[in-house]
């Protein structure tokens, strides 16, 4: 039985893997990957989870969109999600907070910040 | 007779009198000067114990020696606790290098086995890509292989610009040829004012198997939060210079082998008919 489980939302396997490398220094940590944004929503409906990380920038559903729903969805309203992206912009990182993101996080990937934004989402002290 | 006899002892006995009084009044003299010596004697005492406003000298030195000693003692505890606090520092220091030192190592190990987990050239070509972006932090590059018949680089991948956008580059030629040439890496002094150009990329690395190079890696623009190179940056270039070049070696061959044979297979299909 895991402690805390982790939705990874990346069409990057290179990226899934430094992501899940990031997080798996957290004790008890359980991650499951997801491809896009509608793997993500079906994933995200099989279990529960205690963490969302996802991209923006993929095929068939983006992560903005993948942000948006699941903060319109009662059952998962109250999960974190964290958006690890290309885009730079403090446009983009507004609208993603905007849209329900708990935090941003901007490529190239420093699995150190991963694993700070993390253990404070979960609330690991 | 006897008058004088009376006479002479009445003198006698006032003589004894004259002399018992003066030794009367001497000895009350005495008691006295004796009260005042004792009260001086117990005044004096009083002032040694009982008022204890200063200890024996012997004892005052061996107090001063005691506490000599312990701040001495104290001293030594405060240069260790000192000494204690700076190696913790230290370690702290060393703890978080290790960590960088690990993380970087863990997208070395990761971009390395990706780039060996496939044998597909386009894959092999995705892989780069995706490692440049993600780990590197590059919004416009190129890739570009060399024909060894022609001696000319030609682009085969490009990222945030359209790959018919880059020239073919004759060996030896401009920035790009000769990086190609020397097999030497070159990065452009001055990232911030860097203007694009083509033939002149702001990062120019070689991809070589050994000192035999067979393309060159172009980068034209990094990602707007992406300022300067980390020191594993330099490291994931150099990774990339020789794990990149290995995979797109082998793939090719693969796919070449690949091809070869299902033409093989088709001639003795045919023969065998």
């Amino acid at each position: 039985m895991s402690d805390y489980n982790v939705l990874i939302v990346e069409d990057s396997p290179t990226m899934r893997q430094l992501i899940a490398f990031a997080l798996k220094r957290i004790r008890g940590v359980r991650i499951v990957e997801a491809n896009d944004g509608v793997d993500g929503l079906k994933k995200l409906s099989s279990e529960r989870f205690d963490l969302i990380l996802t991209d923006i920038n993929m095929p068939i559903m983006d992560g903005l969109k993948l942000v948006s729903l699941v903060r319109n969805d009662a059952n998962y309203k109250t999960i974190p999600i964290v958006v690890i992206t290309t885009e730079g912009a403090q446009e983009d990182r507004e609208r993603a907070l905007a849209l329900g993101a708990n935090d941003y996080i901007t490529k190239p990937i420093q699995p150190t910040k991963i694993l700070d934004v993390a253990r404070t989402l979960l609330k690991i002290v | 007779m006897q008058k004088e006899d009376e006479r002479l002892v009445s003198s006698r006995g006032e003589e004894f009198l004259q002399v018992f009084k003066k030794g009367a009044e001497f000895t009350q003299d005495l008691l006295k000067e004796n009260e005042r010596l004792r009260y001086r004697l117990l005044e004096l005492e009083n002032s040694q114990l009982g008022g204890g406003d200063a200890p024996p000298a012997v004892e005052v030195k061996k107090l001063t020696e005691r506490i000599a000693d312990l701040e001495q003692e104290k001293q030594e505890i405060l240069n260790r606790i000192r000494q204690v606090e700076e190696e913790n520092q230290d370690f702290a220091a060393r703890y978080l290098e290790i960590e960088d030192e690990n993380n970087n190592l863990a997208n070395l190990y990761i971009a390395s086995y990706q780039l060996h987990s496939t044998l597909d050239f386009r894959e092999v070509l995705q892989i780069i890509t995706e490692i440049i972006i993600n780990l590197i932090g590059a919004e416009e590059f190129a890739i570009l292989l060399l024909d060894e018949k022609s001696d000319e680089l030609q682009a085969v991948a490009a990222e945030g610009i359209e790959r018919s956008e880059i020239p073919s580059v004759r060996l030896g030629k401009g920035v790009i040829g000769a990086v190609a040439s020397s097999g030497e890496s070159h990065f452009e002094g001055d990232f911030e004012n860097y203007q694009r150009d083509f033939t002149a990329p702001m990062v120019c690395i070689p991809l070589k198997i050994k000192d035999h190079v067979i393309g060159v890696l172009a980068i034209y623009k990094l990602l707007m939060q992406k300022k300067e190179f980390a020191a594993v940056d330099y490291e994931l270039f150099t990774l990339l210079a020789g794990h990149a070049a290995t995979a797109i070696f082998s793939s090719r061959l693969y796919s070449d082998s690949e091809r070869k044979l299902s033409t093989i297979q088709g001639f003795i299909d045919l023969l065998t008919k």
